[in-house]
Formats: structure tokens, C-alpha cells, sequence
């Protein structure tokens, strides 16, 4: 029988099919932080229960923790506890953590794949609903809740029910500026937000396979906002090659033997998909979000939709909802949003070519006066990197405040965050009413098109800031 | 786990499609390490102002919807973040019922976890049972007869059979996936020979 490629991952991962319809499905890699881990061990200490296979699971700190100097520890007594909460949890059950001091602490989707810890084939799963981007790597990766991180620790097994196969192609090539962040929103602005609901997506393509690891990273991070909890890519020599040498990657003759299992790793030509549908690469341009969902969602030379030209009620009512929350008229120009605050950085576009990407366009450039801008480096080794090759620089003449690696504003759990009705164009993943601030306006875009509308003022195509 | 196996509350009803978690329970009470004590801050930003006063004409601050046990929902309801924050609220608030015409996976999937039954309904019984609610009168869930009583009206639902069984009983799990430590077991044994990097050994 033709497979998928998710088909044949669930398939090796099964250890036991029961009569109900669900299965006990094998964990590979296990990540936690601090937010959605510290009721899980309390409730294996109140069960009497071990972690079943401390070395599959990797703790980071990144949501709660200061992207300032951090030489002081955290002021925020509600986020020490939580901190200081996982780092106990990990000495008493012996699970390796990155803690805040650590070069190699960053957001955990960018850890993961950052120490090879990430691999294809993988069943890997995270208290947190972008762990969708390590599905880039060929791997089964999807968020899950509280209670199976406790299920996970206790079994190395989650209880799941298989979903359905969903296969997106993306065919021919990007116009220069146009990023995957881009091709990621189109796809969630024509799917909507519940459109992967109940599937797993696999991206597919020539586009996909001409685009970077990073790149790939960025579009199955997204896949949770058009509803499928994963997202995966075929992986190829691209993925191989990121891995080689990682930390924790496989070594030595397991190298050999993995790659020779990962090239196994494609979707049968013969495999059926319960929902299939294609775009064209050309047909994208540099999209902005414009609502409080990721699917409203409209190019930059587009215009703000009119609720009246809407008939279904429920969407004229959230439409109405959007521009009411977002401080916007219907059919005003992208172009004429000014904006207040530039965001760069979280596990969507936090990485060291997102970083290239927006310094390439502020180089010898200075960000417009009433904009605040910072930029959040993924990890501490981005960080490194990024300064490395001088980017630091570009950003801090530019106007932007060069900060410590966490998840800060783009869901602003620590001191990072936007003030009512403040105007962010922002590289995160979500534009939910009062995500980045209580009354915080939050549009999505490409770390181009950010940092484009660093140097505007306001929306601007960054097509026109590329030679 | 609690066990849910019928409920009779007045049901409210809030009229928005793609309830976020993040709506359900902003960020900033993710930072507590308990389970408990989120009920207050159900929809923060929907039920208080900005001095934290409760915003009078928000449908959960009216009596006698403050006291209701039954949600009813717009369309693909806990979408966004996994938070498991967000059932913890709802069930502090004393809300172990939702009934809506999707859900997101993982919210729907925390749901069960924490003894709440997610109930799906088409639309249109969607319409119907929010115009009820508008009479301020109790309805009744029976979960184990799948059905939901209202006035002399009736309304079967599906759920899937072993979701139930887990709601009816209680059952935790975690003790149910450990009697399956020998087959586990035998797991971990093949895949030390077929895929020996995945321990690094």
C-alpha cells in the first residue's frame, strides 16, 4: 500500500494499537520549558512516578525570562518561581536544561534543530504549539498539553488518534524579497485558521525543496495557525548537511546508519491525500496581517476589507470585531498604517538568516523616529553568530535595541511588551487580540518587511528597499 | 481526574468565532506553577478594564450567567496556543461543558484531560440552542445517553467511545498507558538495535 510520509513515521512509532481507535505512540524527543512543565512533575511527584527516559527529554528556559541584562537574575517573582521551578525539576528527575546563563539557551524550536537534537524520522513533541517547526526536518512534531507532558515523562508514549493527510504544493520561485514567512501566511490566509484542522500537512514542491532549512523551519512553525497541530517537509541533503556535527547529532557509525534510514523518509508516488491543494510561488507578495487572526491576511499593496461587502454573518461580525480591536478603518491602504514598534526575533523568524535578511535591508539606514525597534536573537549561539558577522552593529546604527535571546515580545510574557493601542509590525506568529500587550495592535509580516517598516514609519513594500 | 457524567446548568452563550486561548486565559497567569486558582481571570480582558473592575455588561459578569457550568461557542473554539491553562480556567470557573461547532486539536484534546466535555454540534443546533440559552433556563447533559435535553426538546451528540468511557469512570491515563510498560518496553528493546542513535548509545 502507498504511504505518506506521516503514515509511515506513525507506523514506526506504534507500540500499540487499541481497539478504541487510538494508539500508544512512541516519543523520540521530548522538550520542555518552563511555563507548561511545573503541574507535570508535580503531578509525578504526587503519583510516585519516574521519568521514564530522562536522556529523550531536554528542558530550555525561554518564555518568562528577561531579554535584558540578566546578571541580576529575574525581578518578576511569579517568573523566578517558574525559572527557578524547572531548574529543580530537572536536577531531581535528571533532565539536561540550557538555563538562562547558558550560551546555548534560546526559544526551544530553535534549540532543538540548533543542537541536533531534532532529527527526521523523530516523533517530537513540546508543551507548546509551534513545536509544528521542527516538522522542516522530516520529523512528526506537534504541541501538546500539560497533562501528556506528565504522560510523556511517565511513559516516553503519548495516547493519540491518527489524523488525516493533508498535502500542500508549493510550485515555481519567490520574487526576490518575498520569504517563506510569506508563503506561509498566503497559505494560512486561504486555508483559515481551522482549514488544517484534524490534519497533518505535508508541504510539498519545488519551491519547498528550493528553500533553506531556516526557511522551512519558518512555514512549519506556522502550520498550528492554519489549525494542523504538524506540519512536515521530505527531508533531503539540505537537512542532512545541518546536521552533520551537531552536538547531538549521531556520531560515527550511527551517523551512516541514521542517514541511510533518513533517506527513506518520502511520501509513496502512489500515496493518497484527503485533502490536497496547490499554490504558485510567483503569485505571492510580501503579506501583512491586518486583523486578530493569521488568516486575515492581505498583500502590502492591498487594502483593509470592508465588513459590508462581507455576507456571511459570522465573518462580517469578526471582521467588524478586528478593526474595531485594531484601530482601523475598511478600505484604508495597507501602505498608509503608520506604525509604532518594530518586533524581530521569536521561533518563527528568530534565526540567524531572518537576521541577515532584515539587516541587509537597514544597513547605513536609520529607522524612522517614533518607531521603537528591538530585535530578540532565537538563541545565545544566533546571537553570537549574528555578531559574528556584524549584524549587531547594523541594528544598534539603525536605531534598534540588541537584546538577550528568549521568546519576549511575541507573546510578551516578560517585560517586553506593547502598550494599548500600540502599532507592532511584528515577525512573530500570532496577532491575537492582546498577545503582545493588554490592547497591543499586532501585524504579521517577513523580517524584510519589518524592518522595511522600520525605516517608513509605516507598512512599506520591501521590494523597493532590495538592488 | 474528575468524573463527568451529567450536568444541569442555565448555559451562556458568547457569540465570537475563534475563541484563542490566549482570549480564554492571557499570558500573564501562565506563570503561576498550580493548576488551580485561574477562574478569576477567565477572559481577563473581555470581563475587566483596564483599574480591573468587572466590565458590567460582559455576558459572564450578568447573573445568573456567572454562575454557569455550559459555554456555548462560535466556531473552532481554543484555537492557538496549547496552554492547558486554558481548560484549568474554565474548570476554576466551574465550566466543565463547551458546545461548539469545532475546536481546535489540542485544546479539544486538554478538554478530556481535565473531566470537561468538548460537545460538537452542527450550526444550525449551534443557532438553536443559543437562542435558547436567551431564556435564562437549565438545560441537561447526559453524557452517557449522548444527549442533550432542553424544554421539551431533545439533541443527540457524538463523542468518541473511549473519550467517554474516560469521562464516565474518571480514568487517569497515565495508569492506563503503564499497564502497556511490557509492550514499552519490548518498543524501546528494537528500536536500541534498529535506530540505535535515537538514545545515543
Amino acid at each position: 500500500m502507498s504511504l505518506t510520509l506521516y503514515d509511515k513515521i506513525w507506523n514506526e512509532h506504534l507500540v500499540h494499537q487499541q481497539e478504541d481507535g487510538t494508539a500508544l505512540l512512541f516519543v523520540d524527543r521530548h522538550l520542555i520549558h518552563e511555563v507548561t512543565s511545573p503541574q507535570a512533575f508535580e503531578g509525578l511527584r504526587n503519583s510516585n512516578r519516574e521519568v521514564r527516559q530522562s536522556k529523550l527529554t531536554l528542558a530550555v528556559v525561554d518564555h518568562n525570562i528577561p531579554t535584558t541584562d540578566r546578571s541580576k537574575g529575574i525581578d518578576d517573582e511569579d517568573s523566578r518561581i517558574q525559572v527557578e521551578t524547572l531548574d529543580k525539576n530537572c536536577n531531581e528527575f535528571g533532565i539536561q536544561l540550557f538555563g538562562m546563563k547558558d550560551k546555548r539557551q534560546g526559544i526551544v524550536h530553535i534549540v532543538g534543530p540548533e543542537q541536533g537534537f531534532t532529527q527526521p524520522g523523530a516523533v517530537i513533541v513540546c508543551g507548546d504549539s509551534h513545536t509544528a517547526t521542527h516538522g522542516a526536518f522530516g520529523s512528526l512534531a506537534f504541541g501538546i498539553g500539560t497533562s501528556e507532558v506528565e504522560h510523556v515523562l511517565a511513559t516516553q508514549t503519548l495516547v493519540q488518534k491518527k489524523a488525516k493527510n493533508f498535502r500542500i504544493n508549493v510550485n515555481g520561485k519567490l520574487a526576490v524579497g518575498v520569504t517563506s514567512k510569506d508563503v506561509v501566511l498566503q497559505i494560512i490566509g486561504k486555508i483559515g485558521t481551522a482549514g488544517g484542522t484534524g490534519y497533518v500537512i505535508e508541504y510539498a514542491g519545488s519551491l519547498i525543496s528550493d528553500l533553506s532549512v531556516e526557511q522551512r523551519m519558518t512555514i512549519c512553525n506556522m502550520t498550528i495557525e492554519g489549525g494542523a497541530r504538524a506540519g512536515l517537509i521530505e527531508p533531503d541533503k539540505k537537512i542532512f548537511d545541518y546536521l552533520k556535527g551537531r552536538p547531538m547529532s549521531p556520531k560515527n557509525d550511527n551517523w551512516d546508519k541514521a542517514v541511510k534510514y533518513w533517506n527513506t523518509l518520502k511520501t509513496d508516488p502512489e500515496a493518497k491525500f484527503d485533502k490536497e491543494i496547490s499554490i504558485t510561488a510567483e503569485d505571492i507578495e510580501p503579506m501583512v496581517t491586518w486583523g486578530t487572526s493569521p488568516q486575515d491576511v492581505i498583500s502590502v499593496n492591498g487594502k483593509i476589507p470592508n465588513p459590508e461587502n462581507e455576507t456571511d454573518v459570522d465573518k462580517k461580525n469578526s471582521i467588524d470585531r478586528s478593526l474595531k480591536y485594531m484601530g482601523l478603518k475598511p478600505n484604508v491602504a495597507i501602505k498608509d498604517i503608520k506604525i509604532d514598534t518594530v518586533f524581530i526575533g521569536s521561533c518563527t523568524n528568530g534565526r540567524i538568516e531572518d537576521l541577515r535578511e532584515a539587516a541587509q535591508i537597514l544597513k547605513d539606514k536609520k529607522k524612522a523616529s517614533h518607531v521603537y525597534a528591538m530585535v530578540v536573537p532565537g538563541s545565545g549561539l544566533v546571537k553570537e553568530q549574528a555578531e559574528q558577522e556584524g549584524l549587531d552593529k547594523i541594528f544598534i546604527n539603525s536605531g534598534f535595541e540588541w537584546r538577550e535571546p528568549g521568546c519576549s515580545m511575541c507573546l510578551a510574557m516578560n517585560a517586553d511588551k506593547l502598550k494599548p493601542e500600540e502599532r507592532c509590525a511584528s515577525t512573530s506568529n500570532r496577532n491575537f487580540e492582546g498577545r503582545q500587550g493588554r490592547g497591543g495592535r499586532t501585524h504579521l509580516v517577513s523580517p524584510g518587511m519589518a524592518a522595511a517598516a522600520a525605516i517608513a514609519g509605516s507598512f512599506d513594500d520591501v521590494r523597493k528597499y532590495k538592488n | 481526574m474528575q468524573k463527568f457524567t451529567s450536568l444541569k446548568s442555565i448555559p451562556v452563550y458568547l457569540p465570537i468565532v475563534n475563541i484563542d486561548t490566549d482570549m480564554i486565559i492571557p499570558k500573564q497567569f501562565l506563570k503561576t506553577i498550580k493548576r488551580t486558582g485561574l477562574g478569576k481571570n477567565l477572559f481577563f480582558e473581555m470581563r475587566y478594564d483596564d483599574n480591573g473592575n468587572e466590565i458590567k455588561d460582559f455576558v459572564l459578569n450578568t447573573e445568573p450567567f456567572n454562575n454557569s457550568k455550559i459555554l456555548i461557542a462560535g466556531k473552532n473554539f481554543g484555537c492557538g496556543s496549547s496552554r492547558e491553562h486554558a481548560p484549568w480556567a474554565l474548570l476554576d470557573f466551574g465550566i466543565t461543558c463547551v458546545i461548539s461547532s469545532s475546536y481546535a486539536d489540542i485544546f479539544y484534546n486538554n478538554c478530556f484531560k481535565n473531566g470537561i466535555l468538548p460537545i460538537i454540534l452542527i450550526e444550525e443546533k449551534i443557532k438553536e440552542l443559543s437562542e435558547y440559552s436567551k431564556r435564562k433556563e437549565e438545560i441537561f447533559i447526559d453524557l452517557k445517553e449522548e444527549k442533550i435535553i432542553y424544554g421539551n426538546n431533545e439533541l443527540e451528540f457524538d463523542i468518541d467511545p473511549f473519550k467517554k468511557k474516560c469521562l464516565l469512570e474518571g480514568l487517569d491515563d497515565i495508569s492506563l498507558s503503564l499497564k502497556k510498560s511490557e509492550q514499552i518496553n519490548s518498543f524501546e528493546k528494537k528500536l536500541k538495535i534498529n535506530k540505535p542513535w535515537i538514545f545515543n548509545d
